[in-house]
């Protein structure tokens, strides 16, 4: 054995996209370097959770297939409100184990005065696209309405998907999101949290369309040629 | 009398026919089905989320809560009345002590994860297969678990170890009888529940606990593949 | 109430449109398997959808209520089981798991499907009590519906164990005599929505329901039992269409036992 040879006595034992289950072990060596969903264990790199194993170059982490929405300053998310109190709304976030705020000050761009009935602006029940300015060390989340294309969202048909898909919905650059609201013709919204809205002004069947190919989308991630698997289905189903 | 052969005509060393399948239950975030010999567990998991009554809450860490539960026609004689029972309320503690040490609860201050353990139909080792069968669920849910764990009731018949005791053998009336049920971490051999019911000596017990390992692994192995085969590229 | 998602679901199904893709009048897959518990004298796993029930059937020998003493009993039970739906909590049973129990009940009672007296094994003394209890397993939607074809099915699996020579049952032996079912009942439930109805409701729609009719048939044009439900209120015309929707459906899932 050469030097190198004797230092390069790590191995795989897994392959690069493969996926891996909790407790097994993917490495051997002091090699590599564990990060995300993987951990150390003496010589062993060992997955920390289901998910997707990704290797690059000696990094080495696990993408999640499935989980709970872990809020992050700056998502987008759609939240139910779910209580109204004197100082803003208490937003309900769905396959999130925390709830938001929406203060006062950030419920409008136009000054909201205390004492203002509150439902006028946003009522129990309602749904809205809302963005996270803080999280805090409790996992507590301040949500804002200012900003670009936050909103009440009013009619319309809202659905779940598994929040780790959001990703390969919206596609790269954005490109599999706008091929299905270019086909279908519809307004739609993505929550980080999993939770989408999609609307169809002319059309309540190219809606139901829509809402099928994103679940196809969510349902098949894994597999190559998506987005031309995406474009046959909807030129196939959809009605002009 | 000497227990020569068993009453399913298994050898000493093996399990019942074992059936494993994850992601039964659309509705929850992470869920299996489990079936050893004529026992079968559902489980689901419900979290992290949020947990109610707030006073329960626990702003350093999540909690994990689970509740298991007989359904009323899964025993082997009359009908069980549904309602939690003494039993019951046990043995849900023990698989919360079954399951924590495999979790990151701190990751999830303020919360709870739910594991609902369910069982249509029981033949003896329900525990343990609400154990495997959480287990399964658990990873299902895509929560960080350092391994899988899995469990089975071990013990003694007569003079026999055996592995997987069904309900005629726990009955066993012509000698002494042990009935242990274990849950095991495989890769390190850490022990997370451990009963025992009967009567067995020191050096039976350790010769139970050579054989505990070898059996862990194979369900282990086992629910692995239920988990894989979940997301095998269906053609 | 969300009313601007409501309005615009009622618009698409004024198209007969449904999210996914059913007419408002169409039921989802049905797959019905019966006798898939040992321990149960009879039971049953069904599924409309991703909605799921398992339905087990325990029988037991007791004494006769006092002013019936050769009849046997009859029990319907329902567990809301929090493992099928995030909603659903531990705790004793919510008034939805008492209404689905009783609904089912009132189906299978007055249907005459149990001859009681068939029951009897000793006037006054012993008598065969049946009980049927019924466990979601996943709730997207229909629970009473999904829950009564359950029972129905499990109830015609159902044998007799064999008793002892004291009328002691012995759960290990099994006999070939059957519970004789005379009668096939099952529920449908139809939602209004607007001016719409809907069968075989997912969880998604039930949310948004004005009222809902349960009619239980046991033959084209015999029903034995019906329950409303929901806010809002049915006018006669609703009813008899609502009946004549229910009828209809009743002669599909029959042929499916």
């Amino acid at each position: 054995m050469t030097k190198e040879e004797k230092k390069e006595s790590s191995e795989l034992l897994a392959e690069n996209k493969s996926i891996v289950v909790p407790g097994q072990v993917i490495a051997k060596g002091m090699n590599y370097l564990p990060t995300e969903g993987t951990y150390r264990k003496e010589k062993d790199i060992i997955a920390s959770r289901m998910g997707i194993l990704n290797i690059n170059g000696k990094i080495i982490k696990t993408i999640p297939l499935k989980g709970r929405y872990m809020p992050k300053k700056n998502d987008l998310i759609i939240g139910k409100v779910r209580d109204i109190a004197m100082a803003g709304w208490s937003i309900d976030i769905s396959n999130c184990a925390y709830r938001g705020f929406i203060r006062l000050e950030d419920g409008s761009s136009s000054y909201i005065e205390r004492g203002e009935d509150l439902k006028r602006y946003f009522d129990i029940g309602e749904y809205l696209a809302t963005k996270v300015t803080n999280v805090s060390g409790q996992n507590l989340i301040d949500l804002t309405m200012k900003g670009p294309n936050l909103k009440k969202l009013k009619a319309g048909r809202i659905i779940k998907i598994n929040p780790h898909k959001v990703p390969r919905i919206i596609g790269k650059k954005g490109s599999m999101i706008s091929l299905i609201k270019r086909k279908t013709n519809c307004e739609i919204l993505i929550g980080q949290n999993g939770i989408v809205w999609v609307y169809s002004k002319d059309s309540k069947y190219n809606e139901v369309i829509a809402i099928e190919s994103i679940k196809k989308v969510a349902e098949e991630s894994n597999s190559g040629g998506l987005t031309e698997k995406i474009e046959k289905f909807l030129d196939k189903n959809i009605k002009k | 009398m000497v227990y020569k052969k068993r009453y399913d005509g298994r050898d000493f060393n093996e399990t019942r026919p074992i059936e494993a399948k994850a992601g039964v239950i659309e509705k929850a975030d992470g869920s299996a089905y489990f079936r050893i010999g004529g026992t079968v567990a559902y489980a689901a998991v419900y979290g992290p989320r949020q947990l109610h009554p707030s006073h329960l809450q626990d702003p350093r860490t999540g909690i994990l809560r689970c509740k298991y539960n007989m359904l009323p026609f899964s025993g082997r004689g009359e009908r069980i009345r549904p309602a939690p029972n003494r039993r019951s309320k046990e043995i849900s503690m023990i698989t919360e002590k079954a399951l924590i040490p495999l979790l990151n609860l701190e990751d999830y201050p303020n919360a709870v994860v739910d594991v609902f353990i369910e069982l249509p139909e029981t033949n003896a080792g329900s525990r343990c297969a609400g154990i495997c069968a959480a287990s399964i669920a658990l990873a299902d849910a895509g929560l960080i678990m350092k391994d899988m764990v899995a469990a089975v009731a071990l013990g003694k018949v007569d003079d026999k170890i055996v592995v997987d005791l069904d309900y005629n053998e726990e009955a066993y009336e012509d000698g002494d009888v042990a009935d242990i049920p274990i849950a095991m971490i495989p890769s390190t051999g850490e022990i997370t529940l451990l009963q025992m019911d009967g009567k067995i000596t020191k050096n039976e017990f350790r010769e139970v606990l050579k054989t505990s390992k070898k059996t862990i692994q194979k369900i282990v192995d086992i629910q692995r593949e239920a988990l894989l085969e979940r997301y095998k590229v269906k053609k | 109430m969300n009313n601007e998602m409501k309005n615009h679901l009622i618009k698409s199904l004024n198209e007969d449109i449904r999210i996914d893709k059913r007419k408002k009048s169409e039921w989802r897959d049905v797959e019905i398997e019966t006798g898939i518990i040992k321990t149960a004298e009879g039971s049953a796993r069904v599924k409309f959808g991703n909605s799921e029930v398992i339905a087990g059937i325990k029988l037991s020998v007791g004494e006769p209520y006092p002013d019936s003493p050769e009849d046997g009993a009859l029990m319907v039970n329902t567990e809301l089981l929090p493992l099928s739906d995030p909603e659903f909590e531990t705790g004793p049973p919510r008034i939805d798991a008492i209404e689905n129990a009783r609904v089912i009940d009132r189906g299978i009672r007055e249907s005459g499907a149990i001859d009681t007296k068939k029951l009897c094994i000793k006037k006054g003394e012993k008598v065969w009590i049946v009980s049927v209890d019924i466990a979601p397993i996943n709730n997207d939607g229909n629970l009473i519906d999904i829950g009564g074809l359950a029972a129905i099915a499990a109830l015609k699996d159902t044998k007799f164990p064999k008793l002892d020579k004291d009328n002691n049952v012995d759960y290990d032996e099994i006999s070939k005599k059957k519970l004789e079912i005379k009668e096939t009942p099952i529920p449908v439930t139809v939602l209004k929505i607007g001016n719409n109805f809907i069968v075989d409701p997912k969880k998604d729609e039930e949310e948004f329901m004005d009222a809902r009719l349960t009619v239980t048939f046991i033959k084209k044009g015999k029903m034995c039992a019906m329950q409303k439900g929901g806010d809002n209120t049915l006018t006669e015309e609703d009813v008899i269409k609502m009946i004549d929707l229910a009828e209809e459906k009743y002669l599909e899932l029959s042929k499916k036992l």
